[in-house]
C-alpha cells in the first residue's frame, strides 16, 4: 500500500499545463536574485563562505526546476456537492476542504508572467486566516467562470460565521 | 414619549428600571451620548497636559508674547504691574470658551441609533465617520467602566462584530443605561425580526393581555412613523420573548457567578506561571553575573525585575473580582477591581474552546480555559490577558461549570465522561489514538494524542507535559486540512488541522494514522456542512432556534430571513 494519503474522490481537476512556465520563471528569478546576492557577499562583501552559499542556491534552484513540472501537476481541485477540495504538494502534501458557505470572498490575481500566458490565480478567503487556499494557473475565462459559480454557490449556502 | 412606551410602564412591571431607561433609545432614532463624553474621552488628559505645559512654560510664554523678559517674580505680578489684567482674563475666558465649544460640538456631532437590524454610530466634526454593526453579526457586547468614568457614573458599550478592529463603541453612556441597552440590543439581535414575523401571525394565540397590548398601539398610531412601528415591534418581540422564556430575564435578577476564584488559588496560579519560571532564570543569571564580577548586568536588569512586581499585582487585582454566569443571551464574564469590564458573548459565538493545564499546575489540579471568537473587544480581559481567557484558573468542577456555559449544547451531564477523558486520560480509551509509530514524532504524548467526534463537536486531545483538550463545534469550523510531510509519509502518519477564526486555540492533531486521518477528513468535512446548515444560533432567541436546540413542542415557524434553504441548490453537477 502506498504510504501517501489519498482521498478517494475520483479525478482531480488540474490546473493549466502552461502553469509550469510560471513556476519555472519564478524559480529562475528567485535563483538569480539569490545568486546575485551571494556573489555580492562573496566578492564585494569579502565573505569567504560566499561560494558555498552560491553553490547551495544553484543546486536548490536546479532541483526545483527539475521537479517544477511535477509540482505544477500536483495541484488539483474538485467541486463537490457542499465543499471545494484542494490539494497540492508532492513531498509536503496538503489537502483542504472549504465548505461553500464558509467562503467570504474570492480573489482573482494575475502576475506578470501569468498574464502573458493568459492565466489567473483564484484565491479563497474564509473567516479563518489559516485556510490559505489558492488555485493558481487557471485559464482566465475558466477562472472567471469558476469564480462566478463559487460566489453563487457560497451565496446559496450562506451561513453565519 | 409615545403611547406604547407610556403604557408599557404599567404592563411591563417585569422590566427592570435599566431596561425601561434603555427602551427609549432603541426606537431607531438618533440619540446622543452621555454629556461628559468629551471629557472622559481624553478631555481630562488634555486639560491636565495643557495645565502642566502652561505652568512650566508660563514665564517663557509671557516673555514670548509680551516681549518683556526682564522682570522678576511671578508673571501675575508682571501682568498686574503693566495693567493688563483685563486682557489676560479675556484671553483665559476665550480659551475656555473655545474648549467648551469644541467639546460641545464634538458631543453634538457624536450620536448613535439602534434600529431593528443594526447599531450605528456617527462622529467627528471635520472628518465624519459612520459605523454600522449588523445585529445578527454581533460577536459580543462588552461594558467597560474605567475608573474615571465610574466616578461620573458612565460606561462604555463596546459592540464587537467579526473582523479586526471592527468594533462599534458607544462611549460613554450612563451606567444603568449601558446595562439596559446591552439587554435590549441582545434581545433585538436574538431574533426579534423572526419573532415579529411569527407574532404577526400568532398574536391571537398569545394570552389576552399580550394580544391587546400589541393590538392597541396600531389603533393609536394615526401618525404611524417608522420609529413608532419599530417601537411596537420591539415591544411585541419583548412580549414574545418573555412569553417563551419568562424566567430568564437577566436584568430582573443579575445571575450569580458560577465560579469563585479563592485569592490563595489565584496567587498560587500566578506564582506557578511561566512568567515566574522566566523570572527565576533571570535571577539565577543575575546571581551568576554578580558572583563573576559582571555588575553591569545588575544595573541593566534590576529595574525590569522590580517592574515585574507590578505585573503580578495587576493580574491579581483584576482577577480578584472575576465572575462568570449564564444569561438568556449568552455567557457573561466580568472582572476588574477599579476599572471593570463585563462582556456578554451570545450563543454560537465561540469558535473553539481549549482546556489546558501547565505542568506546574498539575499537583493542584488547576486548569485554564481559553476560547477563539471572531470579534475581539479592544479592552483587555481577565487578569490583563486578552479576553479570550474564559477561566484564569479553576479546578475540575469549575471547568465543567464554565464549559456548560460556553458549550451549552455539548458539555452536559451525558458527555461529562468524554470531557474528563479528554482532560486527564493517559490514552488507550474511547478516543481514536495514534499508532505506536507515532512515538517517532511525539515521543512522550503519542499515547495521549487522540480525537473523538461526538454529535456535532470534535474533541482533540494532546500533550502529556502541557495537557490540552481542544473542543471545536463543527458548525463553526471554517475549513479543514490534512497534511503529510516526508517523515509522516515514511511512517504512514498524517497531520490534521482544523481552521477556525484566529485566536489562542489552534486545533490541530499531529501523528495520526494516515488512513484514519483520511476517514476523519471525509467525515468531518461532511458533518461540518450539515452542522453549519442546521445552525441557527446567530438568531438565538428566535423560536426556530429554541425549537432546534431545546425541542419545545410547537409548530416551527419560518426559518430566519437570511437563510436560503440549502436543498434548493443541491442540483449542481460537476463542471
Amino acid at each position: 500500500m502506498s504510504p501517501r494519503i489519498d482521498l478517494s474522490v475520483g479525478e482531480w481537476r488540474r490546473v493549466s499545463p502552461k502553469y509550469v512556465v510560471v513556476v519555472i520563471a519564478s524559480t529562475v528569478i528567485t535563483g538569480l536574485v539569490l545568486s546575485a546576492a551571494s556573489v555580492f557577499l562573496w566578492l564585494v562583501g569579502g565573505w569567504t563562505f560566499g561560494w558555498v552559499v552560491l553553490a547551495a542556491v544553484v543546486v536548490v534552484s536546479i532541483f526545483a526546476l527539475v521537479i517544477a513540472p511535477r509540482r505544477a501537476r500536483s495541484i488539483g481541485y474538485r467541486l463537490r456537492d457542499d465543499d471545494l477540495l484542494f490539494r497540492r504538494g508532492i513531498m509536503f502534501q496538503r489537502f483542504v476542504s472549504v465548505p461553500y458557505g464558509r467562503m467570504q470572498l474570492i480573489d482573482i490575481n494575475r502576475g506578470p508572467v501569468s498574464r502573458m500566458l493568459g492565466l489567473a490565480d483564484l484565491k479563497f478567503v474564509t473567516a479563518a486566516a489559516s485556510t490559505g487556499v489558492m488555485v493558481p494557473g487557471l485559464p482566465e475565462p475558466e477562472a472567471a467562470e469558476l469564480r462566478d459559480r463559487l460566489v453563487e454557490l457560497a451565496e446559496s449556502r450562506r451561513a453565519g460565521l | 414619549m409615545s403611547a406604547p412606551h407610556a403604557r408599557g410602564n404599567g404592563a411591563a412591571s417585569t422590566l427592570s428600571q435599566a431596561e425601561r431607561a434603555a427602551e427609549r433609545y432603541t426606537d431607531g432614532e438618533w440619540h446622543r451620548l452621555h454629556p461628559a463624553t468629551p471629557l472622559l474621552r481624553g478631555g481630562i488628559v488634555f486639560i491636565a497636559v495643557f495645565g502642566f505645559v502652561l505652568s512650566n512654560l508660563r514665564e517663557r510664554l509671557i516673555g514670548f508674547f509680551v516681549g518683556a523678559p526682564e522682570y522678576s517674580g511671578d508673571p501675575i505680578d508682571a501682568i498686574y504691574s503693566h495693567g493688563w489684567e483685563g486682557w489676560a482674563l479675556l484671553g483665559v475666558a476665550v480659551v475656555l470658551l473655545l474648549c467648551l465649544g469644541a467639546f460641545y460640538l464634538s458631543w453634538r456631532m457624536h450620536s448613535f441609533r439602534i434600529t431593528g437590524d443594526a447599531v450605528e454610530v456617527r462622529s467627528g466634526i471635520l472628518f465624519r465617520t459612520q459605523r454600522k454593526a449588523r445585529l445578527d453579526r454581533i460577536q459580543g457586547i462588552n461594558i467597560v467602566r474605567p475608573v474615571i468614568a465610574r466616578l461620573f457614573g458612565a460606561a462604555k458599550l463596546d459592540i464587537s462584530v467579526a473582523g479586526h478592529d471592527a468594533n462599534v463603541q458607544l462611549a460613554y453612556l450612563g451606567s444603568t443605561l449601558a446595562d439596559g441597552l446591552r439587554g435590549d440590543v441582545l434581545r433585538l439581535a436574538s431574533g426579534v425580526r423572526a419573532a415579529e414575523a411569527a407574532a404577526s401571525g400568532a398574536v391571537g394565540v398569545l394570552p389576552g393581555p399580550d394580544a391587546s397590548e400589541s393590538g392597541a398601539p396600531a389603533a393609536v398610531g394615526a401618525p404611524a412613523t417608522a420609529s413608532r412601528t419599530a417601537a411596537v415591534g420591539d415591544l411585541v418581540g419583548r412580549r414574545v420573548n418573555e412569553f417563551l422564556a419568562p424566567e430568564l430575564d437577566p436584568n430582573a435578577a443579575p445571575p450569580a457567578s458560577v465560579v469563585k476564584i479563592p485569592p490563595l488559588r489565584l496567587f498560587g496560579s500566578l506564582l506557578l506561571s511561566g512568567f515566574t519560571v522566566f523570572l527565576l532564570v533571570v535571577i539565577a543569571f543575575l546571581i551568576w553575573g554578580a558572583s563573576s564580577g559582571e555588575l553591569w548586568l545588575l544595573i541593566v536588569v534590576l529595574p525590569g525585575l522590580i517592574g515585574s512586581a507590578s505585573f503580578y499585582i495587576r493580574r491579581f487585582t483584576k482577577s480578584l473580582r472575576y465572575s462568570i454566569a449564564g444569561t438568556a443571551d449568552g455567557v457573561r464574564v466580568g472582572f476588574g477591581l477599579l476599572s471593570t469590564s463585563n462582556e456578554t458573548l451570545p450563543p454560537g459565538r465561540i469558535h473553539a474552546v481549549e482546556v489546558l493545564q501547565p505542568l506546574l499546575w498539575r499537583p493542584f489540579g488547576w486548569w485554564q480555559i481559553r476560547i477563539d471568537t471572531a470579534g475581539h473587544s479592544r479592552e483587555k480581559g481577565a487578569a490583563g490577558q486578552p479576553n479570550t481567557t474564559m477561566l484564569p484558573v479553576g479546578d475540575a468542577a469549575d471547568v465543567s461549570r464554565v464549559l456548560s456555559l460556553v458549550l451549552p449544547g455539548f458539555a452536559t451531564e451525558e458527555h461529562r465522561a468524554v470531557i474528563e477523558a479528554g482532560m486527564v486520560s493517559r490514552g488507550r480509551d474511547d478516543f481514536t489514538g495514534s499508532p505506536r509509530r507515532g512515538a517517532w514524532i511525539r515521543p512522550f504524548s503519542w499515547q495521549r494524542t487522540g480525537f473523538r467526534v461526538v454529535d456535532d463537536v470534535i474533541l482533540l486531545r494532546r500533550g502529556v507535559v502541557w495537557r490540552s483538550l481542544a473542543i471545536v463545534p463543527l458548525a463553526r469550523l471554517q475549513s479543514l486540512e490534512l497534511q503529510q510531510g516526508p517523515v509522516d509519509a515514511a511512517l504512514r502518519l498524517a497531520d490534521a488541522r482544523f481552521h477556525t477564526v484566529s485566536g489562542p486555540v489552534r486545533p490541530r492533531l499531529a501523528a495520526i494514522d494516515a488512513p484514519t486521518g483520511v476517514r476523519l477528513f471525509e467525515e468531518v468535512s461532511a458533518r461540518a456542512v450539515v452542522a453549519a446548515a442546521a445552525d441557527r444560533s446567530h438568531r438565538w432567541g428566535s423560536p426556530s432556534w429554541e425549537l432546534g436546540t431545546q425541542g419545545a413542542g410547537a409548530p416551527a415557524p419560518a426559518v430566519g430571513p437570511d437563510h436560503a434553504a440549502p436543498a434548493s441548490s443541491r442540483n449542481q453537477e460537476e463542471l
